[in-house]
């Protein structure tokens, strides 16, 4: 039977004081993947972003618990080792980091003791590169260091199948993606998605249309408002949201 | 490695110790016209050094102290309390077997001998005012190349001394080259001669070992036409509670189409005063590069030079400066172009942290003569909290309007947003502010042999760890 990652009961969360989230509730099994769906401001980022632990996002109600474990007890880091990944909307540049070094150490730290040899890494990260089309001479550029928005994409997505997660959070991933682009980094969803839970974030169909969600659910003001199939993604494409919030009125 | 496990193997500064002093010869403290004398003498130097020596001292004596950088650090110094001359052992050993054993000890534990195995060219150490040891692979000797400590090689090369010494650098330039020039002991002679290239660089390894030692190394480089040179200097000191100085001199002339890399990883213990005047003279098609890093000390005043003086030189200044609690970094560069067609380029890196303090002070100058030069100038500062200063003195004097002057300068902070996805990425906060200092003095790092690029790395890493709880 599937294992229930993530469990999110009545989750309100504040920003500056500000309630961003109010009232969220979601179950992801391994194995299942989610797409949130809604407008710029529905507080789907913020979602995000908690789930990862930023320390600007404080849990004002409700509990968040990762394969048993309450989030609050585990720091950033922790989180990233006990197997949650975050593929950024805009992901960091780190000056003088190079590429390759960087994915190294981040695999023997997320990884730990099941991080390979130097050579299994090697070989690992020349499969993950080929499958995603990123060019070696990626390697040897510095962290998203003056990356286009695609360069950006497809090194998040890098990180995510050599870290080898158990539950991916995908931030408006499709943003900045050209059509290729686009297939190539669902491909590398598509492939995690066969053994981790994923939440796709999205204000678009898109991506929907390459990476199959079992679940789509809709958010509005900080609260999952409905929740369907592939379907409701079509729905939304066709009809925009007006009718959900009508719906919920 | 583990955070507690570093912190065991290495400590927050892992060269802090010290191993029991044995003076063979050990001078009173403070200076004066004898000292001066009797280190002579005891050196049996030709007349001229004693004289220069001697004119060098009243020069320091009359001279006031700057009155600019860090003045109350510098007025705070007690030249009273500090052994002006403190020999060790009774010889320069070439073999590592003749070193004495508790000095042995101290390279061991520092690693000298093991990397002049790896990958050095030549090693000179020296221990308090003069060296221990010195060595020189055979095929660069038969190649003609002069490798002595700088007492050896006023006995044995004088007339090539004589004509370089102070030539670059006046005792008369500041207080400290004159106090320097005064009582000035060990330090590095080298001579390349035409058209050799020295490819494996050849190290010296400064420790001081005593309480309130003073050490006033003097090096001179000379490369002759179309040679070149890669020389590496590192330096360590035992934490003591009273202060040491170290006033250094150092003359590089790189002639027609030579080049000279000097690199320096200045790693003092937080006690010691480093007062050092570095310069250079470029002949035609010359070039000279200072990698100069900065990462212990109390104060450093130091600013690295190149005089370009043929058509064509360049002048490479690539440093990094990293200031702690209680530390201040006032480091730059000068370049002073007095000829046609010459480039420098200057990069600038400092890191304050805890409340420590970098200033960059740097000055480029171009003479009327000097049509067409270019010039490059980038100072970037990285402030790790709120307590720390970062300031930025740059002088720039072009008499010349051909000449294509470029300067840029940041402070930036390390954002939050940067850490946040280091450590989404599994590495804890020092570890993610660890990388991303390493990242930012990255440009001067891949510069470094790989052994000290590696040992450089660890070092912030390791700064890090003891700053986030």
């Amino acid at each position: 039977m599937a294992e229930e990652l993530l469990k999110i009961i009545d989750l309100e969360v504040s920003v500056d004081g500000v309630k961003i989230l109010k009232g969220l509730s979601l179950r992801i099994k391994s194995g299942e993947v989610h797409a949130i769906m809604g407008r710029n401001g529905s507080g789907k980022s913020t979602l995000a972003f908690v789930l990862m632990g930023h320390p600007a996002y404080e849990i004002t109600k409700g509990s968040v618990t990762f394969r048993g474990k309450p989030l609050e007890e585990l720091n950033v880091f922790e989180r990233a080792r006990a197997g949650m990944f975050l593929s950024f909307q805009y992901p960091q540049a780190i000056p003088g980091v190079q590429v390759g070094k960087f994915l190294r150490k981040s695999v023997q730290a997320v990884r730990g003791s099941a991080a390979g040899s130097a050579r299994e890494f090697r070989t690992e990260l020349n499969q993950a590169m080929e499958s995603l089309g990123v060019d070696r001479s990626f390697l040897s550029r510095y962290v998203n260091d003056g990356f286009s928005g695609g360069e950006k994409k497809r090194l998040e997505i890098l990180q995510m199948l050599l870290l080898h997660p158990q539950l991916v959070i995908l931030d408006e991933t499709d943003s900045g993606l050209d059509i290729d682009a686009l297939r190539t980094v669902a491909e590398g969803i598509n492939e995690a998605a066969k053994t981790a839970g994923c939440l796709v974030i999205t204000h678009y169909q898109r991506l929907l249309d390459y990476v199959k969600p079992d679940f789509v659910h809709i958010m509005l003001d900080g609260k999952l408002v409905k929740s369907g199939g592939a379907e409701l993604a079509l729905e939304v494409e066709r009809q925009g949201y007006e009718w959900i919030e009508a719906e919920v009125a | 490695m583990g955070k507690d496990e570093a912190r065991d193997a290495v400590g927050d500064y892992r060269y802090g110790f010290h191993d029991p002093e044995n003076a063979v010869i050990k001078f009173d403290k403070g200076i004066s016209e004898q000292v001066v004398r009797d280190i002579s003498a005891l050196k049996n130097e030709p007349e001229w050094m004693t004289e220069i020596r001697v004119k060098a001292y009243h020069h320091y004596v009359e001279r006031p102290m700057p009155d600019w950088g860090n003045m109350g650090l510098l007025n705070s110094i007690d030249f009273d309390a500090v052994t002006y001359f403190l020999k060790s052992s009774s010889g320069t050993a070439k073999d590592w077997d003749d070193v004495p054993e508790d000095i042995k000890n101290t390279f061991d534990r520092l690693g000298i001998p093991d990397a002049e195995q790896k990958w050095l060219g030549g090693v000179t150490a020296q221990y308090e005012s003069e060296a221990v040891y010195h060595s020189i692979r055979e095929d660069l000797e038969k190649q003609g190349v002069l490798f002595y400590d700088m007492d050896s090689g006023l006995r044995e090369h004088e007339d090539i001394v004589r004509e370089y010494f102070c030539s670059v650098i006046p005792y008369s330039d500041n207080k400290f080259s004159a106090l320097n020039t005064a009582v000035w002991s060990g330090g590095s002679f080298i001579y390349v001669p035409k058209g050799v290239h020295v490819e494996l660089p050849v190290q010296a390894y400064f420790r001081i070992n005593s309480e309130n030692m003073g050490q006033f190394e003097r090096t001179l480089i000379i490369a002759d036409e179309g040679s070149s040179i890669q020389y590496v200097e590192g330096c360590t000191a035992p934490t003591f509670s009273t202060d040491s100085l170290h006033s250094a001199v150092v003359e590089l002339i790189a002639m027609k189409g030579a080049t000279i890399r000097y690199t320096t990883i200045q790693n003092w213990s937080t006690n010691v005063y480093n007062l050092v005047t570095k310069r250079g003279v470029a002949y035609e098609n010359a070039t000279i590069e200072w990698i100069d890093g900065n990462i212990g000390s109390k104060l450093t005043m130091k600013y690295p030079s190149v005089i370009l003086r043929g058509e064509g030189a360049h002048a490479e200044v690539i440093s990094v400066a990293y200031s702690g609690e209680g530390q201040h970094q006032d480091a730059g560069s000068k370049v002073i172009h007095l000829a046609a067609n010459t480039t420098s380029n200057v990069l600038s890196k400092s890191i304050s942290k805890n409340g420590g303090r970098s200033s960059y002070r740097g000055l480029v100058k171009v003479s009327p003569k000097a049509h067409n030069c270019k010039i490059n100038v980038v100072c970037d500062a990285l402030l790790l909290d709120e307590n720390s200063r970062s300031d930025t003195y740059p002088t720039m004097e072009v008499a010349n309007s051909s000449c294509r002057v470029e300067h840029e300068a940041s402070v930036s902070k390390v954002s939050g947003d940067q850490l946040f996805y280091l450590m989404s990425r599994g590495h804890s906060e020092a570890e993610a502010m660890g990388m991303i200092i390493n990242g930012f003095f990255e440009p001067f790092t891949r510069e470094l042999p790989m052994e000290y690029a590696v040992e450089l790395n660890r070092l912030l890493e390791i700064e890090m760890e003891g700053a986030i709880g």
